[in-house]
């Protein structure tokens, strides 16, 4: 009993390789049969393995495994001789390949299934909710259960959102096909998933601070999937993962030591993970190869922006505004418009942020995002009337979707009422983390 | 130095297994942990076996067989260990430890007879 699993999420991603390739030989049609027999074959090693300790290659081990079980499943369904062939094809599926490691080093039939799956996810008979639910579910080997936890959805929502995406999916006549004409299509939707499942993680709702680096942590996992799979690995799938890359990096300094939220112009900057940036910004660079700017092009360059300020003084604002302005005009949205009011104040003065802040278009799709009020208070207190500042931020108390944020926005509150709220402990009419507000675009 | 059986139970209608591959990860850990514990301390005779959940159940002279598992008890074992202590009492404080307690199951504790 001396080996150890890679790491603490081993399961997880099992869970989805097992899935995607059990799929994959069986056909879609019995998504649910691949599904409940990687779940007993999981649930099997726990025990098997608990007391024999890990087998020599843990991944093959179950591989076999969930390839017996999903016969025997398949031979005790009533109409069994009709599923001869996936029984047959299972059988002799000697090359279900098994990775040793984690990662994005898979060898290229498993990647293959994985991304099949994940581009099979994001279709477009499929909401885009659901899309994402169905990638943590599918793809990340997360219960209905966790699914839910991460969205603060209940539980019955959340299963029957699976469920009908899942009756969708399994309804379909095969895995997405990697070599389809419409791949460019799908795989825009899939970058609109993976940055979506990125953004739950870093600007979400969910309280518990685990669940969102979990979040990250896949839809940067899955990114890397595609960077590796050269027809996935276009210029917007290089911006988009440097733009995850950079946002990470900057993960450990917007809690700080007491686990509270931080906002950007008072992280301690030597926490950044400096090689997740170095890495961010190889890809944004390998990104600049094609002709077109994407959306995660222009917030890479701004994350990019941020991530090498030295100071917060030094933050280049007038380059970030250019760089909103061409993001809104690609991506018109209220969300945009207030990142863009926000690094005006910063260039401009809280004058003219102000101005920009009343100003957005759609700013009612905003009502429930307690960083809009936050925004506007923050800039009413540099503009030194700290009572309107106050009335803001109360507002914005009353939207806070977790612990963390109401924490954070009582913390500005008694900052007003112990009449240093624009002084000691100047924000800069940001959220708490900063430079970008995208949580209430959905 | 007397030996114990650990028999692992949970009840029969309980389940077995959380549905979140995470959660089980973690239950797979703390089984390890545990006997690893037990082996660096010295109290693990043998590992013991998992067992199945199914099987049968065969009694008056063979003439009755159950399918299942377990003979008249709600419970199903789960597997067992054989474990070494000084009496019961050391031996019972040794399993409160037992990662299966920690979800609605038992550890059925037995000496076995020397003689």
């Amino acid at each position: 009993m001396t080996a150890t699993l890679p790491d603490d999420r081993f399961f997880r991603r099992e869970s989805a390789r097992l899935v995607a390739t059990l799929t994959r030989v069986l056909g879609v049609r019995h998504l649910t049969l691949a599904e409940d027999a990687v779940q007993e074959t999981l649930a099997a090693a726990v025990q098997v393995w608990a007391f024999r300790g890990l087998p020599d290659n843990p991944s093959a081990w179950l591989m076999t495994a969930a390839r017996n079980r999903a016969i025997s499943m398949l031979r005790r369904e009533r109409t069994s001789r009709r599923f001869a062939p996936e029984i047959g094809r299972l059988a002799e599926a000697e090359s279900v390949h098994t990775p040793d490691s984690a990662g994005a080093h898979l060898p290229e039939p498993l990647r293959d299934d994985e991304l099949r799956m994940m581009f099979s996810c994001c279709s477009p008979d499929v909401s885009e909710d659901a899309q994402v639910a169905l990638v943590l579910s599918l793809l990340c080997g997360f219960s209905a259960h966790e699914v839910a936890e991460a969205f603060l959805v209940s539980l019955a929502a959340m299963e029957k959102r699976l469920a009908r995406a899942k009756k969708v999916l399994s309804g379909s006549r095969a895995l997405f096909d990697l070599g389809a004409r419409d791949f460019d299509a799908r795989l825009t939707a899939v970058h609109r998933a993976l940055y979506l499942l990125f953004n739950e993680g870093y600007h979400g709702a969910s309280p518990d601070a685990v669940v969102r680096r979990d979040l990250c942590q896949e839809a940067m996992r899955l990114g890397a999937l595609l960077v590796a799979h050269a027809p996935a690995a276009t210029p917007a799938t290089h911006a988009l993962v440097a733009l995850m890359c950079l946002d990470a990096a900057r993960l450990p300094g917007r809690l700080d030591e007491a686990g509270e939220l931080t906002e950007l112009s008072r992280q301690d900057r030597t926490r950044w993970d400096g090689r997740l940036i170095a890495q961010g910004l190889e890809l944004l660079e390998r990104s600049a190869r094609g002709e077109v700017v994407s959306e995660y092009h222009l917030e890479a360059a701004i994350a990019a922006s941020h991530a090498l300020a030295p100071t917060a003084e030094q933050t280049p604002w007038g380059e970030i505004v250019q760089l909103y302005d061409a993001l809104l005009r690609l991506r018109p949205s209220p969300v945009v418009a207030l990142n863009r009011a926000v690094a005006i104040a910063e260039r401009d003065g809280p004058e003219s942020g102000m101005r920009e802040l009343q100003q957005i278009r759609g700013a009612e799709r905003l009502a429930a995002y307690p960083f809009y009020p936050a925004a506007l208070g923050e800039l009413e207190l540099r503009r030194g009337r700290p009572r309107a500042a106050r009335k803001h931020f109360q507002a914005a108390r009353r939207l806070a979707r977790n612990p963390a944020e109401r924490r954070f926005l009582e913390a500005r509150i008694a900052s007003i009422d112990a009449g240093r709220g624009g002084q000691t402990e100047r924000s800069d009419g940001e959220g708490p983390d900063g430079e970008r507000h995208r949580a209430a675009e959905r | 130095m007397s030996e114990f059986l650990y028999l692992y139970r949970l009840p029969s209608d309980s389940p077995d297994m959380p549905d979140s591959p995470q959660r089980m990860q973690e239950r797979l850990a703390k089984w390890t942990a545990w006997f690893r514990d037990l082996e660096g301390r010295g109290y693990l005779k043998a590992l013991g076996h998992p067992l199945e959940t199914n099987g049968a159940v065969i009694k008056d002279g063979g003439r009755t067989v159950h399918d299942g598992p377990y003979a008249e008890s709600k419970d199903i074992v789960l597997g067992y260990s054989l474990v070494q202590a000084r009496d019961l009492a050391e031996a019972s404080a040794i399993a409160s430890g037992c990662p299966v307690l920690t979800y609605g199951g038992k550890v059925e504790i037995r000496p076995i007879r020397q003689m």
